[in-house]
């Protein structure tokens, strides 16, 4: 449940075979290339997910259900070859989202990283990420994954907290996150763990809680995000018919303060505002990506994708998507060709995300105008601007990284 | 019945004792525009076909709000008992910001039909403009209208009209101006009842001015009554308070449209042209002469209009600036009581001081800009004008808080209103209590029926100009009706609250309040701005101060979280775009020292449903 977002950006139209302009295939290869595997399918929808997803009974036309859909990616695998043309890259990531992937059979999971091999090639020490609901994965299932490729499982672990967990409509049980974390590294796969907080009902000590839980699991990565209220949610109903009450932004503040001292205490380090890992080897590649301005083509329903300055995303709906690649036809539901002004303004809102912050040679004199500023505010790292002439967030400043991202901007 | 008059008497040789000069006193929406139309329809001059409904009212915003700004003279004949009269209607504002243009109208007439809505009884509005009319020694026909209506209580309210100008029940004329039911019995009353205008034809021209409107393509337009003498074509007159002379280069009647004539006589009513382009050079209550002949002296009741209320008017993008000052020279050519000066505010940039006659018209010149000349305005909270002596013997005219003078004072004098109230009697302790708390002092009260009573405060007017109007109808659910009207000045025990971001001053947010307020002002402004600046990187401190101690403070807390905690592929476009607005947003930022106040929280601190008297 990473990467779709149910709500689509307007754009202009995308061409019917998924064209892209020569000019941004011109420095295809010179930076990572990713691939990222957009999987439906849930369960049943938890009430705060906004994300690309059915339920099984949502679905049920011919073409589009769990047992087609690796058929259907991979159709768009065969599109996205011929669209990138022989120079075509091999792929050094691969991420398996969701939705809930593992809905799928192992098998097929395999089978799509399999097409992606066949198609472009992997490149030497890739790393193939799935997520993972706890309930749905078992030791054989996982060893199944491994044995086809996968290096890395990203378990939706939420809390540890029942009556949050309840409240976020999640229904594994807590106690089998411990077992599961344990197959996978059997497994030979590394791990992670997704945490939420800020969920409503949730208190600072059942965050403790969780992150404690989460740390005693010994992952090798930890994500942890702030709830979302997204429009169109059963939780955004209930927020606004009185029924719960949100958090204010100090009680989330305080909720990410005591993360960052926990996971750091216990190993972590952060390297992006939400994820911590416990070395440089154990960071998701897949996502460093997104923030490094990389390249990534997004296979399946709502998925995204980025090449070169073109960003566009893929029709929503599994039925739609499946029939438009079965025909032979990019799935593009429409697409946005970036000015140089706002690649600027995402590799700096991007950029500054990460550990190694954003190389001030990048930012426009504007911009480096206000370093001082911001580090006299205590948002920016002092040595780190100084010595490595790098926009580095404190532990303040990744709390109000969108005011750092305006103010390098000029405004 | 009376048929309709077959020929109209021309005009400039129409006898004085075939005149009737008329207005209708009546409350906003009590129907006095329809009954104006049935005249209209029922004595021929205007065609049913080319009815509009409520022709009189011309004006975009008066037709909407169902309010006449601007009277109008109407010549319609009538033939009562087999003789024609001419009858004039003369159309009053019905607004009690426009009380003095409203004496000019009655003031040019006769009579008045006093004309009260059946189902709802007389308002105070129309109680004042009564009194006025009485004062005048016009000839009061009392009239019911919407008799029509279900909710009609024709006995009731005729008791109450006859109770107040000491007439039988019988003689209040019951009509409907939608149906037209009663219109011709009101029409032979008018020529049978009023009295005809006396003047002296052999004198030197005397004519008063009611009412001056400017017209893109004539020019100014001139209403006037004449009293002695003769007005004609394209001879020089004189405008006696001014000494400016003109050529009348038109002179007419309107019926309904204008239509010139060969002049004006004694006793007649109608409108000059002379070419002048500002109203201000034809001023209401001022008396045409001919330049030739002057008269000796002016008639009496000449006023300058007078602004009362000063609010600052600035344009929310500040490149309108020049708009807005094209703007304002525009609507001053027809309004004499406009007033404006340039005006800076470290909060809202480039605007000007504008002077008004009272809130109504505030709001209808604010909506006329915006409107109009499609301009986003912001205007701050409306105040009266203070003289502040100080120790050392000089004093200042304060028309705005922030010229309010440092050091020591000795006094201030505030404008003070006398102010009518009629509600339903159950609503006499709520009003009581408001007026109390507003610094009124009673002056009487009486009961108009049994259930009906009019109050009379002294109030000052600043009081009224503070969201007075809502208050009022939300502790009466309505029932309450007000008029007031200037009535000199008293001193008070006043001071400036000032309002401070961060140890700034914001000056759009300075007030004058009495010592007894400041603390509530100040509490509520603070309030205010804490829910409506959004945080920021460090915190920062509201005050209200009166000089340099502190009243009333809040605090808004530094912002701690600002940032996006998922943004994956899929989240980066919208996260983008998100950017995007926030950067376009950052354009309607304004930097208070060093706090970003968005100039949504200017508008929403600065606004006070106050003074909308077009709601009922």
């Amino acid at each position: 449940m990473e990467d779709v977002p149910s709500v689509l950006p307007d754009g202009e139209p995308a061409p019917r075979d998924g064209a892209l302009p020569s000019s941004a295939l011109t420095h295809l290869g010179e930076r990572p290339f990713g691939a990222y595997v957009h999987v439906p399918f849930c369960s049943v929808r938890c009430g705060y997910c906004d994300f690309n997803t059915y339920t099984l009974t949502e679905l049920g036309m011919p073409g589009a259900g769990v047992s087609s859909y690796a058929d259907a990616a991979l159709a768009e695998v065969a599109l996205a070859a011929d669209v990138l043309g022989p120079a075509r890259p091999p792929i050094d990531t691969v991420f398996v989202g969701g939705g809930t992937p593992t809905m799928l059979r192992s098998r097929d999971l395999v089978r799509i990283v399999d097409g992606l091999r066949d198609a472009f090639g992997l490149a030497e020490g890739v790393e193939i990420t799935t997520e993972a609901n706890p309930d749905s994965v078992t030791p054989d299932s996982l060893r199944e994954l491994a044995d086809g490729g996968f290096t890395r499982v990203s378990l939706g672990m939420q809390s540890a907290v029942p009556h949050v967990l309840r409240t976020l409509e999640r229904t594994h049980d807590p106690a089998n996150v411990g077992r599961v974390v344990e197959a996978v590294r059997a497994a030979g796969m590394q791990v992670s763990v997704d945490l939420i907080y800020g969920t409503p009902g949730e208190s600072l000590g059942d965050w403790r809680t969780s992150l404690e839980a989460a740390v005693a699991m010994e992952p090798d990565h930890i994500s942890a995000y702030a709830l979302v209220v997204e429009d169109g949610t059963k939780l955004a109903a209930q927020v606004r018919r009185g029924l719960v009450t949100m958090p204010d932004d100090d009680d989330e503040a305080d909720k990410y303060e005591l993360a960052d001292e926990m996971l750091s205490t216990a190993g972590f380090g952060w390297y992006e505002v939400s994820n911590w890992a416990t070395s440089p080897t154990t960071r998701c590649r897949h996502n460093e990506g997104y923030w490094a301005d990389g390249d990534w083509w997004g296979i399946g329903p709502g998925a995204h994708s980025h090449v070169g300055g073109v960003r566009w995303w893929n029709v929503k709906h599994p039925n739609a998507f499946a029939g438009r690649v079965n025909a032979g036809d990019s799935p593009a539901a429409g697409r946005e060709l970036l000015t140089e002004e706002q690649r600027y303004d995402e590799r700096v809102l991007l950029g500054v995300r990460l550990v190694e912050g954003l190389p001030l040679d990048l930012v426009r004199p504007d911009g480096r105008r206000a370093v001082a500023g911001l580090v006299a505010d205590g948002l920016l790292d002092g040595p780190s601007a100084v010595r490595d002439a790098r926009a580095v967030l404190t532990r303040r400043g990744r709390l109000l990284a969108d005011t750092v991202v305006r103010r390098l901007l000029g405004y | 019945m009376s048929p309709m008059a077959t020929t109209a008497l021309p005009p400039a040789a129409t006898p004085p004792e075939l005149i009737r000069n008329f207005c209708i006193i009546a409350h906003i929406d009590h129907g006095k525009s329809t009954l104006a139309d049935r005249m209209l329809q029922i004595t021929g001059v205007v065609e049913e076909r080319a009815m509009r409904a409520q022709y009189l009212d011309r004006m975009d915003i008066e037709r909407e709000r169902g309010i006449t700004i601007k009277s109008q003279a109407v010549r319609m004949p009538w033939a009562a008992e087999g003789t024609t009269y001419c009858l004039n209607m003369i159309d009053t504002p019905g607004h009690v910001d426009f009380t003095y243009e409203v004496s000019r109208s009655l003031a040019a007439c006769e009579g008045a039909v006093l004309l009260v809505d059946a189902a709802q009884g007389i308002e105070a509005q129309t109680l004042a403009n009564l009194y006025l009319a009485m004062e005048n020694d016009l000839t009061i026909i009392p009239v019911l209208n919407k008799i029509d209506l279900p909710a009609a209580q024709p006995e009731k309210y005729a008791a109450e009209l006859a109770g107040l100008i000491g007439c039988d029940p019988e003689d209040v004329l019951r009509v409907s101006g939608k149906t037209g039911e009663g219109v011709e019995e009101l029409l032979d009353q008018i020529v049978g009842q009023l009295p005809a205008p006396e003047g002296d034809a052999d004198k030197p021209a005397r004519a008063m001015i009611f009412d001056s409107v400017y017209d893109t393509y004539r020019g100014v337009v001139t209403y006037v009554r004449v009293i002695d003498g003769q007005l004609s074509p394209r001879e020089k007159i004189a405008m006696m308070s001014t000494k400016a002379t003109h050529e009348l280069l038109e002179i007419g009647v309107i019926s309904p449209e204008p239509v010139p004539s060969k002049g004006l006589g004694v006793g007649e009513v109608g409108y000059l042209i002379t070419g002048v382009k500002d109203v201000r050079q034809s001023r209401v209550g001022d008396t045409v002469t001919n330049a030739a002949k002057p008269a000796g002296d002016a008639l009496g009741g000449y006023r300058d209009p007078k602004p009362m209320v000063f609010s600052g008017l600035y344009p929310i993008d500040g490149s309108d600036y020049p708009i807005l000052r094209d703007a304002l020279d525009r609507l001053k050519l027809n309004d004499a009581a406009l007033v404006y000066e340039p005006e800076t505010s470290a909060a809202l940039g480039f605007g000007f001081r504008v002077g008004f006659l009272g809130m109504l018209h505030l709001e209808i010149v604010r909506e006329r800009l915006e409107r109009e000349f499609n301009l986003d305005l912001i205007s701050t909270l409306p105040n009266v004008v203070y003289e502040v002596a100080l120790d050392d013997g000089r004093t200042h005219t304060v028309t705005n808080p922030s010229e309010f003078p440092e050091g020591k004072i000795a006094e201030i004098t505030e404008p003070v209103v006398r102010a009518t109230l009629l509600a339903p009697s159950e609503f006499v302790g709520a009003i009581m209590e408001l007026c109390q708390s507003r610094r009124g002092s009673l002056r009487g009260m009486d009961y108009l029926s049994e259930d009906r009573v009019e109050m009379r405060y002294t109030l000052p007017l600043a009081e009224i100009v503070f969201d007075f109007f809502d208050a009022l109808k939300s502790r009466t659910r309505g029932y309450a009706s007000l008029d007031y009207e200037p009535d000199g000045e008293q001193t008070a025990d006043l001071v400036k609250v000032d309002i401070l971001l961060q140890g700034d001053k914001v000056d759009a947010f300075s007030s004058i309040v009495h010592r007894d307020k400041a603390y509530a002002y100040g509490t509520l402004m603070a309030t205010k701005l804490k829910e409506l600046i959004p945080r920021q990187q460090f915190e920062v401190p509201i005050q209200a101060a009166i000089g340099a101690r502190v009243i009333a403070r809040e605090n808004i807390r530094a912002i701690r979280k600002d940032v996006l905690a998922k943004c994956y592929g899929g989240d980066i476009s919208r996260k983008r775009k998100l950017l995007e607005k926030q950067k376009e947003g950052k354009k309607r930022m304004k930097m208070v020292g060093s706090v970003e106040v968005p100039q949504e929280a200017f508008i929403a601190a600065l606004s006070q449903d106050s003074g909308s008297e077009k709601k009922k």
